[in-house]
């Protein structure tokens, strides 16, 4: 029997392993960070090089776009960190999770990315020739500053997905949410409080994000003129 | 004696295996999207209802539904639910019910959105022309409806497909599970098996969803 069960719950387990659960969310944030990161690195040099059409690149990042949109992210996951190494490519668990998770987020990012700069009216850009603009300065200048405000409910979309995504890099034996989640009901059979307190951490790290996209995304469209 | 991995997919009936470990989470998704689509144009319409409570029960359950990772959900269905309410849930029936809740959540925003884009006028003139609600519905909603929604479906499978890859981490014995056993029984002839196994299985899901998606993709552009 529990000594204080409220609600049939047993606290003073929760309190006990809360420590636990605080580490597996810094590991969380800091993979979905980098990784998140990376990919709108990944996805900004994608949407560019499609955007312009780049002879042989653009066949490249068109590749790798289908790839990376039609597999799952444990796969990608999985080859990285049992296959690659058979190749003398040996990463560690965390980097692996962070480059499967820039691979997975880059193609989502640069279709998001792209959306936005084909947004942009080709009379905007003749505009900014006719008054001398060159490439680089029309595309920092003129599009970027549109297209970005055009992709935003897009890019919060992914951030979002590719946070949720994280989740599954306990399959790579990384120490997360759902790594200590498991570990305590096979240790203790604490179900009910492990799983609530997943479902809380989860809460606290989603949640602000879901927020914060809504907010911003009503501001840009307040923002736009017409539609 | 150490030979090259890629002999390890040749060797007896391994490739096999792989296909049969790949058809049982492909089993699990199509099930969960059969399902899913009659529940989520039913979810759907109810999402467009003007009563403000089913409004809100209907939002709370897809936001609900929505914000969770689909793994947390699994674990919710595979763990919490056996304990709590006692029913021994096999592994791949877990799956099925968190997959077809989810993708409930996710058709049913597909079709309220395709129903909310309708145009008002399209429903005026239909009622112009004498029409009653079930007319102006089956003949001038649904066609535009069905042209809106039927690549979204398709996309919707795909995600389907690639996010039953999950259910390896309760338990379930996939291609993953069946590409490790394969690994693990090699280890030490073919010590190069993981790099082959494991990129056979990544193309084979590749090559599962990218017809789907590019289908879904030449849809959407002759029919906008």
């Amino acid at each position: 029997m529990h000594q204080s069960s409220l609600f049939g719950l047993n606290w003073e387990f929760m309190a006990k392993y809360l420590p636990w659960y605080v580490d597996a969310a810094k590991l969380t944030v800091t993979i979905a960070f980098w990784g998140i990161l990376l990919s709108l690195a990944v996805g900004m040099i994608c949407a560019v090089i499609r955007y312009y059409r780049v002879p042989v690149l653009n066949r490249i990042a068109a590749c790798y776009i289908e790839l990376s949109r039609n597999t799952p992210l444990l796969v990608q996951l999985f080859f990285l960190y049992f296959g690659l190494p058979k190749l003398g490519i040996v990463l560690s668990a965390e980097s692996c999770a962070i480059v499967g998770l820039a691979f997975l987020g880059g193609s989502y990012m640069a279709e998001a990315l792209r959306s936005g700069l084909e947004s942009i009216e080709k009379s905007q850009i003749e505009s900014a020739q006719s008054l001398g603009m060159g490439k680089l300065l029309t595309m920092q200048e003129v599009i970027l500053p549109q297209a970005l405000a055009v992709s935003v409910p897009g890019i919060c979309a992914n951030m979002i997905f590719l946070i949720k995504e994280t989740s599954v890099v306990s399959g790579i034996a990384l120490a997360d949410l759902m790594y200590v989640t498991k570990d305590l009901i096979g240790l203790y059979y604490e179900t009910d409080e492990a799983l609530l307190m997943l479902v809380i951490a989860y809460l606290i790290l989603l949640l602000p994000v879901s927020v914060a996209a809504s907010v911003l995304e009503r501001r840009l469209r307040y923002g736009r003129f017409g539609n | 004696m150490a030979g090259s991995g890629i002999n390890v997919l040749f060797m007896g009936k391994n490739f096999l295996r792989l296909l049969e470990g790949l058809w049982v989470t492909m089993r699990i998704s199509l099930v969960s999207v059969v399902l899913s689509i009659p529940l989520g144009i039913l979810f759907g319409m109810f999402l467009t209802l003007k009563n403000p409570l089913s409004r809100a029960l209907g939002r709370v359950y897809l936001e609900c539904i929505r914000i969770m990772p689909q793994l947390v959900l699994l674990f919710i269905a595979y763990f919490g639910v056996t304990r709590a309410f006692g029913w021994n849930l096999s592994a791949e029936l877990s799956a099925v019910i968190v997959f077809t809740l989810w993708g409930t959540a996710e058709m049913g925003d597909l079709v309220r959105g395709a129903l909310v884009s309708i145009p008002a006028h399209q429903y005026d003139s239909a009622a112009a022309l004498g029409m009653n609600r079930g007319q102006t519905f089956l003949w001038v909603i649904l066609p535009q409806t069905l042209r809106r929604l039927v690549p979204l479906t398709i996309n919707l499978t795909t995600r389907m497909i690639k996010t039953t890859s999950l259910v390896v981490l309760i338990g379930i014995t996939e291609v993953l599970k069946v590409g490790k056993q394969i690994i693990d029984a090699n280890r030490f002839d073919y010590p190069t098996a993981a790099l082959w196994v494991y990129g056979v299985i990544f193309l084979l899901y590749f090559l599962a969803c990218w017809p789907i998606s590019s289908l879904a993709k030449k849809l959407e552009q002759r029919w906008r």
